[in-house]
């Protein structure tokens, strides 16, 4: 086959491991595993991998809370994934993270970021590193429609567009920043149009098509590399609550019910089978193969340790510099008999 | 000669200067930082030296000013952030404190953002309560921020170069009323490593401890009280994160008594904490309570009748000096 027919099945491939991922993100939850229960689902929102799959080795980005997917689209390992939103040890963050704060320099992953729209700016700053250094790197902020209210999203595209940084904005629109839809957050709803405001080439593709997806923002980022600052904006639908604790009662079960028939991976896999890049039996194989990664990731970090409780005084500032002191430490310097006069 | 009189502006425009020749990563970014020449002047002429893409007059955006250095950090650039003035770091703590502060911690040690904040607070030119607080507390409650106020013109220069050789972010708060502070600058030699205070005067009597323009307040002290027969040790601690606070507890060791003299509005100040480490470590040594002295607990007005009256002078820190060692009660006493 042919690298045309091929690239397609991959994404799809990425596409279903990502769904696999964060079923199994549910269940380590269920299981009581997770540390915690800040877990923020992308089902729904994986023609993501549309722009993680324009993006070449090199490139960097931030996320928002909810970017297992992306960064699975970028090549994350789910094992190492699962682990740290476990909290352990083996995890990509060695448990100092988790589900909101996962980060991978090697993938150029600059951080996942659990304030809304906080880690936008870091990709105008790596842009910046990029443009001066000519090394023809791209950067990629990956958040939600509710950043699309936060003032720091239109500093960082005024910024961009000004000083023509080799950045990209994709915006995942799932509808709802926690509970509110948003149409009730916002005034005007064509978002692009404020990207094109500031200068940026603005899109808005339908976030069941991978496919468009992919072709748009592959666009994008060759006019940000060319130095040419661009917006995506990816209309989905969030399939699930806010984080695992929350069953949205706040939407009519009409509109979740119409909302999950937007499935990009159904959509994805019912379009190979018609364009005849694969049939039911690769399909499914891939299914298969995607779900038993998955549960090797969940047993992988439900068996992880935990970090050792020394390590929480680690990496506050640089090895080699002095870390902060531990409170008995200071307690028994002051009491100990050694100590007073 | 590498010692010479110049100005605290001029230290740090040099520091600023030697780095940037010294380290091609360095860039500054800021409000007016390159045409204008920095609101004080200290960045002047640099970006004729460097040019724009080095020295970057960025919109008047501050929280995006600080994110962009925080991403730059992160990818390999030295960025020096320039915020006009720290009253406006109510714009910027989610960069500061959620972004720059805690990435490396987060990301369990894989990203550090090798940033530096350069700032300036205080009072001294009527500009009123936005533009006169001292606000170093706000950074001093943050683990991973470091935190640098130098009071001469060498520190100036050399606690700026080191910070430019941190691998975490340094936030380095200047006072506006000593840019124009004359002394000699020896860019071979520092007045102290960094993290160490240093005895700017010495005394058997009372330990004063100051940073910023307060030192030289501390030090008019010092020589009031030395005409009443008082020797007091002024320390300088310039680094309040990193601080070693061994060469404090030595010196309240040897005098028995300490008052620690900040510019900040006193409650919650870093007076507050260096009070609280000696009532600590130093308990059985101290002969009479730490006093604090700070700046009233009101926001600084714009009258200069009204400014002065509302941070510490040299007087009232020789008066309490003088209360504390010799019982001497001042005029104000009741």
């Amino acid at each position: 086959m042919t690298q045309t027919n091929t690239a397609p099945l991959a994404r799809y491939r990425t596409m279903r491991r990502i769904r696999s991922f964060e079923e199994r993100v549910g269940e380590l939850f269920l299981r009581g595993a997770s540390a915690g229960s800040m877990l923020h689902l992308s089902i729904g929102e994986e023609a993501v991998v549309g722009v993680t799959a324009a993006m070449t080795e090199g490139d960097s980005f931030t996320t928002h809370h909810r970017g297992h997917g992306v960064f699975i689209g970028r090549g994350a390992d789910p094992a190492r994934m699962m682990a740290e939103i476990a909290g352990k040890e083996a995890g990509y963050c060695r448990g100092k993270g988790g589900s909101m704060h996962i980060a991978d320099r090697a993938l150029g992953h600059l951080g996942a970021n659990a304030i809304v729209g906080g880690g936008i700016p870091h990709i105008v700053g790596a842009g910046l590193t990029y443009r001066n250094l000519r090394s023809g790197q791209v950067s990629v902020a990956f958040f939600g429609d509710g950043a699309m209210q936060q003032g720091i999203l239109y500093e960082s595209m005024n910024m961009a567009a000004l000083w023509h940084l080799p950045v990209l904005f994709c915006c995942i629109n799932n509808q709802y920043g926690m509970g509110t839809r948003v149409d009730r957050s916002a005034g005007k709803l064509a978002f692009s149009e404020r990207a094109e405001a500031f200068g940026l080439t603005g899109a808005r593709v339908d976030g069941t098509n991978v496919e468009a997806v992919h072709q748009v923002a592959t666009a994008l980022v060759a006019g940000a590399r060319a130095g040419q600052p661009g917006y995506i904006e990816i209309d989905a639908y969030r399939f699930y609550g806010h984080a695992r604790m929350d069953k949205s009662p706040y939407r009519d079960p009409e509109e979740e019910a119409e909302g999950r028939l937007r499935d990009p991976v159904v959509t994805a896999r019912a379009r190979l089978a018609v364009a005849g890049l694969a049939d039911e039996a690769d399909l499914a194989r891939i299914d298969a193969e995607a779900a038993t990664e998955m549960d090797a990731a969940l047993e992988y970090a439900v068996e992880a340790v935990a970090p050792p409780l020394a390590s929480m005084f680690e990496d506050v500032y640089a090895p080699g510099t002095a870390q902060p002191r531990p409170q008995r430490d200071r307690l028994a310097a002051i009491l100990s008999e050694g100590s007073r006069a | 000669m590498s010692a010479f009189e110049t100005t605290y502006r001029e230290a740090i425009r040099q520091a600023l200067l030697d780095a940037m020749q010294a380290d091609p990563d360095i860039i500054l970014i800021g409000e007016e930082v390159g045409l204008y020449g920095g609101a004080y002047g200290v960045t002047k002429g640099l970006i004729e030296l460097y040019g724009a893409e080095r020295v970057i007059d960025a919109p008047i955006s501050e929280p995006g000013i600080v994110g962009v250095a925080v991403g730059a950090a992160m990818t390999g650039l030295r960025p020096v952030a320039e915020l006009m003035y720290v009253d406006f770091v109510g714009l910027v703590m989610d960069q500061l404190a959620n972004q720059a502060a805690k990435s490396r911690y987060m990301f369990g040690g894989q990203i550090g953002v090798p940033m530096v904040l350069r700032t300036q607070g205080g009072t001294g030119r009527s500009a009123a309560a936005q533009h006169s607080q001292s606000l170093e507390a706000w950074m001093l409650h943050v683990p991973g921020l470091r935190l640098v106020m130098p009071a001469t013109v060498n520190d100036a220069y050399h606690l700026l170069r080191e910070a430019l050789r941190q691998p975490d972010p340094v936030v380095v708060i200047e006072h506006k009323g000593l840019y124009t502070m004359k002394g000699v600058l020896d860019v071979d030699t520092p007045d102290g490593e960094w993290g160490q205070p240093v005895i700017r005067r010495a005394g058997t009597d009372v330990t004063i401890l100051s940073y910023s323009r307060m030192l030289h307040e501390s030090l008019a002290a010092a020589e009031v009280l030395a005409g009443q027969g008082v020797q007091a040790d002024v320390i300088d601690l310039r680094c309040l994160n990193p601080l070693d606070d061994t060469m404090i507890f030595e010196s309240v060791r040897r005098t028995g008594r300490a008052m620690v003299v900040t510019e900040a509005a006193l409650t919650g100040s870093v007076a507050s904490e260096i009070a609280a480490r000696i009532g600590e470590a130093c308990f059985d040594w101290l002969e009479e309570p730490v006093l604090r002295i700070g700046g009233e607990d009101i926001p600084i007005p714009v009258s200069p009748a009204l400014e002065r009256g509302a941070i510490p002078s040299a007087a009232l820190i020789a008066e309490a000096g003088l209360w504390l060692v010799k019982r001497e009660a001042p005029a104000w006493a009741p």
